[in-house]
């Protein structure tokens, strides 16, 4: 379902450099993503796929480079305006981020009641039909994120980013953590949950199992730009070595891991 | 061996961190007064600050109220001015030991967990979620505690004066051989409303003090548990050292001639 090519991209990042004293992350970096696409950013640890995500998030500020929201500059605008930005938004983070003094339902009614001034009673039935949607039975929703596993965690997270009805999601990291089988479920609600919502999702992975379920689109982070990028069909056919190393998980290859030998 | 050299980097170090500070401070301050306010928070930090700190603040100053008493009944017969402990347990109590000891014992029970729950959020990403919700930290988090802060501690502190005078009133009664009605009397004589005020007007900045370096240190703690230990650690230490100074400061202000 990738769309028309000649449309604002819902996404643009553009030349984006990002650096952490002498420690280069992004170089360079550019990305689009369409209306209703789902894009699958893919790289090894530390290549600084979190970083990319907090950029377009308004985390944090990249020194250089420009970052288009609806064809909107984003980079460097006031509180105010970051914050109707912000509500386009729904973000599963990657330890799940749960606010752990609220009760899982009032969690998932957060950005109902403070972004989009629901009432309580209406954002509580909302809260709990998410919590249906993500396949958690109604009892856990007067629970504390302190008494829920990492998966159930993961899927109130899930029901969290998705409960404002955003028109773009971020998931980073949606499957590291958990048991194959609890990954998949998580999958099949990340790609139901977007399908009924029509969202524009941006994802970070580096389960290949959940990238080929997930991705419209998959590129592949490397040295702080996008060294590949293509249809899921073609990751297996991409002619590209790094994505090839990457993708069979080989420690032979032209990637270098950084570790030194004692 | 240039010895300029660490002290002009501790200084600018310093500067760099009073800076921060009061650019954090002046954007929760603008974040109280404009609304939205969140009262559901606000009464849950008062709660927290005023309620739970009864016990702590009612022993600490029932205890200095009943040692002054004994002191100066002591200290005092030494040239036959025993008849002034009211006024010495009263004075000292409104002015300097209630707010300060309220401060102080505050600045632990509540900075402390201050930084703690904030430095937690931060570490655990919660406050990057609760940004990318839409919600201001600095409303969410910082003001309902700043408010809480600043018009709790004036309350702790006139009910702690109140159980300060009482334990020196238990100590001259029943153990120094006041009378119960010229001991009550004295007290009430002698003490003017601008001893009460100052004191008020002290708990009210330690209050706020207390808040603000609870939430500064935990929103900007980073790494781990081991960060929200040294931010916890901060918290408190930074809120005394202040408290300290400000009390100086403040005093100066009323009562310097
Ligand atoms: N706040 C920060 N301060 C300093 N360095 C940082 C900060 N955040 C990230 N980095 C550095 O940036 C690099 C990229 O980090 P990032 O979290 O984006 O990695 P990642 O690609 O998400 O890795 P993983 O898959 O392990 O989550 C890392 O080397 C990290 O040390
Ligand atoms: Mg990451």
């Amino acid at each position: 379902m990738t769309a028309a090519t000649n449309s604002t991209p819902k996404i643009r990042a553009t030349n984006l450099h990002k650096r952490f004293g002498r420690k280069v992350v992004l170089d360079g970096l550019d990305l689009d993503v369409a209306v209703g696409e789902s894009v699958v950013v893919i790289g090894g640890s530390g290549t600084g796929k979190s970083v990319l995500l907090k950029s377009i998030l308004g985390l944090m500020e990249p020194e250089e480079g420009s970052i288009e929201i609806d064809g909107q500059p984003v980079i460097g605008l006031s509180t105010g305006d970051r914050e109707k930005i912000n509500r386009k938004f729904g973000m599963l983070f990657q330890g799940g981020a749960l606010f752990d003094s609220l009760k899982v339902w009032e969690n998932i009614a957060f950005g109902l009641i403070q972004g989009g001034h629901t009432d309580r009673a209406k954002a509580r039935d909302i809260a709990y039909a998410k919590l249906a949607d993500v396949g958690l039975t109604p009892d856990v929703g007067e629970l504390w994120p302190a008494e829920l596993s990492g998966g159930m965690q993961k899927r109130v997270g899930l029901a969290r980013a998705i409960a404002t009805t955003p028109e773009i999601i971020f998931f980073d990291e949606p499957t590291t953590g958990l048991d194959p089988i609890m990954a998949d479920v998580i999958n099949d609600l990340i790609v139901k949950c977007t399908r009924e919502l029509g969202a524009t999702t941006l994802s970070i992975t580096h389960d290949m199992a959940s990238a080929r379920k997930i991705a419209d689109r998959i590129a592949m982070l490397y040295n702080g730009k996008i060294i590949w990028q293509g249809p899921t069909s073609q990751i297996d056919s991409s002619g590209n070595e790094f994505v090839d190393q990457f993708i069979h998980g080989r420690a032979e290859g032209p990637i270098r891991m950084e570790v030194r030998a004692p | 061996m240039n010895i300029f050299q660490p002290i002009g980097k501790a200084f600018l170090g310093f500067l760099g961190a009073a800076g921060r500070l009061t650019l954090f401070a002046v954007i929760s301050v603008s974040h109280c007064v404009r609304p939205p306010i969140y009262p559901r928070l606000i009464g849950r930090q008062m709660i927290e600050i005023g309620y739970y700190s009864l016990p702590v603040v009612g022993l600490t100053t029932l205890f200095s109220g009943m040692v002054l008493a004994l002191q100066s009944y002591t200290g005092f017969a030494r040239f036959s001015a025993e008849s002034a402990v009211p006024n010495v347990v009263v004075l000292s109590m409104t002015r300097e030991l209630g707010p300060v000891l309220a401060g102080l014992m505050v600045a632990g029970r509540i900075g402390a967990a201050m930084a703690a729950e904030i430095g937690t959020m931060r570490v655990t990403e919660q406050i990057d979620a609760l940004t990318t919700l839409s919600t201001n930290p600095h409303k969410y988090l910082v003001a309902p505690r700043l408010i809480a802060g600043l018009t709790m501690l004036p309350l702790l502190v006139l009910v702690g004066d109140i159980i300060g005078v009482f334990g020196g009133y238990l100590i001259s009664v029943y153990k120094l051989g006041f009378n119960p009605a010229i001991y009550i009397k004295n007290t009430w004589q002698y003490m003017e409303s601008l001893d009460v005020v100052s004191g008020l007007v002290k708990a009210a900045v330690f209050g706020f003090i207390v808040a603000l370096m609870g939430c500064y240190h935990g929103y900007h703690s980073r790494g781990g548990a081991q960060g929200v230990g040294a931010a916890t650690t901060n918290a408190v230490v930074s809120a005394s050292i202040l408290i300290l100074i400000s009390n100086y400061l403040i005093t100066e202000m009323f009562f310097a001639k």
